[in-house]
């Protein structure tokens, strides 16, 4: 292959179309046609010329925006069965994903979490997608700028014939005194902020041609986009956590390096009331019952003091009390602490009493704390009761062993040894909720189950994003781009003489209407007649 | 032209490439990055035993150290236990300590399990996770072998057995 040599003299790369200088007619099966096809201005998309190293191969399958499209709906479509079940880092840390899953929505939840969409955006099937998306922005917009670039420098006052003929809007006509009639024209077209290059007499007018570079001018603030997306995965640019914490429990601030420490002091959950609220609320929460109000913790931040080895209790300064609502963070340093879930009524102390089953008398009530249990509860008079095992998860394994499926108390069972005066050996009882086995035979004593005491757990989210004004000017150019590409259109008017004739010819990329007025402004006087629009003509006449 | 052209394309593949390949490489090693890394020196912690003893790691120097972390629901450490002890009674003299980590349960659940199994190397109890997040540990059970010198020689997780135990504290004795 070699490179194309127009009449004009001017030396095309392969696969042009039309010159890119004079815009004359190259390419054979374009001769038949009746108007051009101006997209890229008929320059010569590389891509589709080169097909021979792998190199090529590679950059002429992402060149293609059909490709484009076709990532950013298997992309879409991605996403959103990605939303259709929580992700994995939002669901409750109750029990392992693989079977909470199943348990909460049955075998499509199993399906899910087998298929890996419990994990979708940092699954590596994704993040190809999106890093697909970026490189075939990049070389689609490279593919085709560069040469487009190309055409509209080199393109030359004088159009050939066969160009100027084939465009959407065109006549010919005679002129009484061509001179002066170009003459008015181009003072017209002046004052519409057109601006004329001459040659041979020719003219050319144009106007808004930085509109062409909207579109790449928004793809870079795309690229801009994905490049802070990729920054998030640098290790100290972004954090995204979830800090499950009860009520008053003090927790290590994740990925604070132990620096910080935050307490709960309680839950809150409100609901709208019908008597003290507003009235206008009043329909609303008829119609839907329970509508939540107000979600927040009451929380304590506190800061290390001193250097600690981990493990070792820390002195901490308490830094500020907060009440962190939706939309209302606690800030400190560059994190953010988010209200993002909770737990209501979270077992956390039960009482029983030791009692005899036959009479019905109580020897005293004793108070378990789920999470610090102790070894005997003494009642006095010789009563006691010995814990022997605790379950705080309780359910029976394939043996019908007692075991616990975690460390959360959500179905605590015991094993009680009861002393009593008459019984100094013991009794053992095994307790859980709702239910009581008596493994060595009918006891005289039980724990008779007193009531239970609850606590909220919060969930809130630690965030830390130093890559968010990245994402912002990344938005910015994309919208100066998107301003640039539609406000803005390009319009060229090429005036030739031909024999004895003024040619008129126009082309614009949107805005055909806007463009045949000015042309006709320009024209009102001169004595040039008004070109005609050639594509409405057909379709009036096939009409 | 030609040649120009084609370097071009492949200066910005390879850009583009390297990219991608960072973003994945760095989105697959961010829950793996073991925050211990082996050949470095184990972050030293102090921590309580059953008996109310505290037990630093750095005190541990000139000896060497099976750090174990364990919860009693875990069924793999549950069967691995009875072998840690076992191997600890044979190895004690050599000057192989054992500490075993439990991840902060209750006291009493941590005691009757000791009770159980009859564990006579010292268990600690890592109340609000700092040692656990010092160390990264996710899944359990997670053992770290750790040389006379604090250095961190292995990282295992996953259920071992009798046999590989005995030889990964012969690995540490020192």
């Amino acid at each position: 292959m070699k490179e194309v040599k127009c009449d004009c003299g001017h030396v095309n790369p392969i696969g042009t179309i039309l010159c890119e200088s004079c815009g004359k007619v190259l390419e054979e099966k374009e001769k038949d046609k009746k108007l051009l096809d101006m997209r890229y201005e008929g320059s010569a998309r590389r891509s589709q010329t080169y097909n021979k190293t792998i190199i090529d191969k590679i950059w002429n399958f992402f060149s293609s925006v059909k490709v484009g499209v076709w990532l950013i709906v298997i992309t879409l479509i991605a996403s959103a069965i990605g939303t259709i079940l929580p992700q994995e880092m939002y669901i409750p840390p109750i029990m392992p994903a693989e079977e909470y899953y199943e348990d909460q929505y049955g075998w499509i939840g199993k399906l899910y979490y087998d298929l890996g969409f419990h994990n979708l955006y940092s699954s590596w099937w994704y993040l190809i997608l999106i890093a697909s998306i970026g490189i075939s922005l990049v070389i689609c917009s490279l593919d085709r700028v560069v040469p487009l670039y190309r055409a509209l420098k080199k393109q030359r006052v004088s159009r050939h014939e066969s160009y100027l003929k084939r465009q959407r809007v065109f006549g010919a006509s005679q002129a009484e005194d061509t001179d002066q009639a170009f003459a008015m024209a181009k003072e017209k077209l002046k004052s519409k902020k057109y601006s004329i290059r001459e040659e041979d007499g020719n003219i050319l007018a144009e106007k808004g041609r930085f509109s062409r570079w909207g579109p790449y001018v928004n793809h870079v603030g795309l690229i801009i986009f994905l490049i802070g997306g990729m920054l998030r995965f640098v290790p100290g640019m972004y954090v995204d956590k979830i800090l499950w914490i009860r009520e008053g429990e003090t927790k290590v601030i994740p990925e604070t390096n132990g620096e910080y420490y935050l307490k709960n002091d309680g839950f809150i959950l409100e609901m709208y009331d019908k008597e003290k609220d507003k009235e206008v609320f009043e329909e609303a929460i008829d119609k839907a019952g329970m509508v939540a109000k107000n979600y927040q913790s009451n929380v304590t931040l506190y800061k290390k003091k001193g250097d600690t080895v981990a493990g070792e209790e820390a002195e901490l300064e308490k830094v500020k009390d907060y009440e962190i609502k939706v939309n209302k963070p606690l800030r400190f340093e560059r994190f953010a602490l988010y209200q993002v879930d909770y737990k209501l009524n979270e077992l956390n102390k039960m009482s029983f009493a030791l009692t005899n089953k036959k009479t019905g008398e109580e020897y005293g009530d004793l108070t378990v704390d789920l999470n610090d249990p102790q070894d005997v509860y003494d009642l006095g008079n010789g009563y006691k009761a010995e814990v022997v095992s605790y379950f705080p998860d309780f359910e029976f394994d394939e043996n019908g062993e007692p075991i616990t499926k975690s460390r959360v108390p959500n179905n605590p069972a015991f094993v009680f040894k009861m002393f009593t005066p008459d019984k100094p050996d013991g009794e053992i009882s095994f307790v859980a909720i709702r239910q009581t086995i008596e493994p060595f035979g009918d006891n005289e004593y039980k724990m008779a189950f007193k009531g239970i005491d609850t606590k909220n757990v919060s969930a809130l989210t630690v965030r830390k994003d130093l890559t968010l004004w990245i994402f912002a000017l990344g938005g910015v150019i994309f919208m100066v781009g998107v301003a640039q590409g539609s406000y803005w259109n390009h319009r060229r008017i090429w005036l030739r003489r031909v024999n004895g004739e003024v040619w008129v010819a126009g082309h614009t990329n949107k805005n055909w209407h806007g463009l045949k007025r000015e042309i006709e402004a320009a024209l009102d006087g001169t004595g040039i007649k008004v070109p005609e629009d050639q594509l409405q003509n057909q379709s009036e006449k096939k009409g | 032209m030609k040649k120009q052209r084609l370097v071009m394309r492949t200066v910005i593949l390879l850009v583009l490439g390297a990219a991608v390949a960072y973003t994945l490489y760095a989105n697959f090693t961010k829950d793996k990055i073991q925050k211990v890394a082996v050949g470095e020196k184990a972050p030293d912690f102090v921590l309580t035993d059953l008996d109310g003893n505290k037990h630093r790691l750095s005190d541990y120097e000139g000896q060497g150290v099976f750090l174990n972390f364990w919860g009693t629901w875990c069924k793999p450490c549950e069967k691995e236990m009875p072998y840690m002890n076992n191997q600890y009674k044979q190895f004690t003299d050599e000057g192989v300590q054992v500490l075993a980590v439990n991840v902060g349960e209750t006291d009493l659940a941590v005691n009757k399990f000791s009770e159980r199994y009859d564990l006579s190397f010292p268990i600690v109890i890592d109340k609000d996770s700092q040692v656990q997040s010092a160390y990264g540990i996710n899944p359990l059970p997670a053992t770290f072998l750790i040389d006379k010198d604090g250095k961190v020689v292995k990282y295992i997780t996953g259920e071992m057995t009798e046999d590989t135990i005995k030889n990964y504290m012969e690995q540490i004795k020192p």
